[in-house]
């Protein structure tokens, strides 16, 4: 098992394509940090308008925590996106590749091979958020410099820069068990066809219709809007909350868990049955 | 004491949707021997290849393989099998040792001597760190049967291997696959839609038609059973009739657009020839055939529906 595992991983990490990811992220962090550099802060004033003549407002809160906690609003569309690129071919790769009468005709069972595969999905969206992490936050405090982080929501809150090394840790953590779940759908989409392309839209259009529907405001939709795995991709910004809710990350964690159980079941009984044709 | 039939199917039979690729087929591999699997194109051979292989699942029937069956036994079935199912895909940004180590570990591991052993085989050593996407055809080919080499199985499965080979490639995996049987002891299930590859390379054949199994057994007896004739094109025509006529060992002549068909042994092939020359008579053409070849030509040509 260990050892089709590492060559799963080699395969994986040694195709152009997984890098893709990577690249993008080195690419549009920068620009996206740069960008807020230059304007200056500007961004913070706009966001503290109202709230700056009840509190005063002290330190460097246009800081390197500030920046990425902006650029972790990727992880609603931007990174499902890259990580559907790997997670979708996965398997649809395979077959597109003709591949797999190389691998299904040999005495490792396709549980044993879906799971390695599934496995290796995980670990690239892991790795693809752990990066997000270290460009976004080694650039962000380098431009930046470090200080208190200003959360924006119903309220606001901030938490002391000398929290913010663990609770950013914990954050990209939840990032990636919901990220884990946008690659578990793509998994899944990968299982159905043979090319590579329908995985990714298909993943995109769950993603963003599910989006669209939550956003309507209307009663009704507001009231199913739990039971769309997209209302938890936020479940990082939990870990920048005060005090840290931690009961409802545990049931947020436990949703995304069973979705993620549920999309590989079912993702298992399509590729155990299924006729390699191609 | 091991089987002497290793690969055996049962009323094997596969349906999509409505249209039957396979059905009922009965098929019986004696062990050491490489067995012909004759078809024309689209007759079913693919698709049986893959239920051997565990690539699709059977709609009816089974196989049994080593006296076990695959449904129940897939891992100590498959253990004991190499395969290469239509055109050998690699990892094409992968070097071949990569690729085989990918296959190895599916069979539980191998050492390094193992695969360089297959590599050298068929003589892909030296391109061994090569990426496969620098491979010719011909190579990839090679390659295939590398893989399917690897955990010294007992029967190799091999589905059209020469497809798509020039003529010395074909030559090439001809003399590997006679090799692997002679040297190595090794069950070869071979698919091809050509009877001569057949002929030059397999010791037992079975031909599929729309599906069907139309007739399996050995070879040679396969290939002389039935009636033997020879076409003749020769000048004058009614000269050579009657001269043909005359012999005893001719059991009847047709006449079929300006072509005698001469019913008589392959063996005597050579006498009718020399008469005809001797007599003066000026042969044109003279092609000695088999009813089952001339029978798979019908059906390759489709020409012929046998149901």
């Amino acid at each position: 098992m260990l050892l089709i595992l590492k060559h799963e991983l080699l395969k994986t990490y040694l195709k152009w394509r997984t890098y893709i990811g990577f690249i993008a992220i080195l690419v549009l962090v920068p620009v996206a940090e740069v960008a807020l550099k230059l304007e200056g802060g500007s961004m913070i004033q706009r966001m503290t308008r109202g709230i700056d003549e009840d509190f005063l407002l002290v330190g460097n809160l246009f800081n390197g925590y500030f920046v990425t906690q902006f650029i972790m609003n990727a992880l609603w569309v931007h990174i499902p996106f890259l990580i559907s690129l790997v997670a979708g071919d996965q398997l649809a790769g395979e077959a597109t590749g003709g591949t797999f009468r190389l691998l299904l005709i040999r005495p490792a069972s396709r549980g044993r091979i879906l799971l390695t595969k599934y496995i290796t999905t995980l670990f690239y969206a892991f790795t693809l958020v752990v990066f997000l992490a270290l460009v976004s936050l080694g650039l962000g405090l380098t431009l930046f410099g470090s200080g208190p982080l200003l959360v924006m929501g119903k309220t606001f809150t901030i938490v002391a820069a000398n929290e913010l090394a663990w609770r950013m840790a914990l954050a990209f953590g939840l990032a990636t068990f919901s990220m884990w779940c946008v690659a578990s759908l793509a998994f899944l989409f990968s299982s159905l066809v043979e090319n590579a392309i329908g995985p990714i839209i298909g993943t995109m259009a769950v993603i963003i219709t599910m989006l669209i529907i939550s956003n309507i405001p209307v009663e009704v939709f507001r009231s199913i809007r739990p039971y769309f795995f997209t209302h938890y991709l936020t479940i990082w910004q939990k870990a920048l909350d005060d005090p840290i809710p931690w009961k409802t990350i545990g049931n947020h964690l436990a949703i995304i868990g069973a979705h993620c159980i549920g999309f590989y079941i079912i993702t298992w009984y399509i590729f155990v049955r299924k006729d390699i044709l191609s | 004491m091991p089987s002497d039939i290793v690969l055996r199917t049962y009323a094997l039979g596969k349906r999509y949707k409505e249209r039957w690729a396979v059905r009922t087929l009965n098929l019986e591999v004696p062990r050491g021997e490489v067995f012909g699997f004759l078809g024309p194109n689209g007759a079913g051979k693919s698709t049986t290849i893959r239920m051997l292989l565990s690539l699709v699942t059977p709609s009816e029937g089974r196989v049994e393989l080593f006296g076990l069956e695959l449904h129940k036994h897939r891992h100590d079935v498959l253990s004991r099998v190499g395969g290469l199912v239509e055109r050998a895909d690699f990892y094409p940004y992968l070097s071949a040792r990569r690729n085989l180590e990918i296959v190895a570990s599916l069979i539980g591991g191998l050492q390094h001597h193992a695969i360089d052993e297959v590599l050298e085989l068929v003589g892909l050593l030296q391109r061994a760190e090569d990426r496969v996407k620098t491979y010719s055809h011909g190579m990839k080919q090679r390659l295939g049967i590398a893989q399917a080499l690897l955990g010294n199985p007992e029967l190799i499965i091999l589905d059209e291997p020469t497809t798509g080979l020039d003529p010395q490639g074909i030559k090439e995996v001809r003399e590997l696959v006679g090799r692997l049987s002679s040297e190595r002891a090794l069950t070869v299930f071979l698919s091809s839609h050509l009877l001569s590859e057949i002929e030059q390379t397999a010791t037992s054949m079975a031909i599929i038609n729309m599906g069907e199994l139309v007739v399996q057994g050995k070879v040679t007896e396969l290939l002389s059973t039935g009636e033997s004739f020879v076409k003749i094109d020769a000048r004058p025509f009614e000269e050579t009739r009657t001269l043909i006529g005359q012999q005893r060992f001719v059991k009847s002549v047709k006449h079929i657009n300006g072509i005698l068909e001469v019913s008589m042994p392959l063996d005597q092939v050579g006498t009718l020839n020399r008469l005809l020359v001797h007599a003066g008579i000026e042969v044109h053409s003279l092609i000695p055939r088999r009813s089952l070849e001339d029978y798979f030509l019908s059906i390759t040509e489709g020409t012929t529906d046998i149901r």
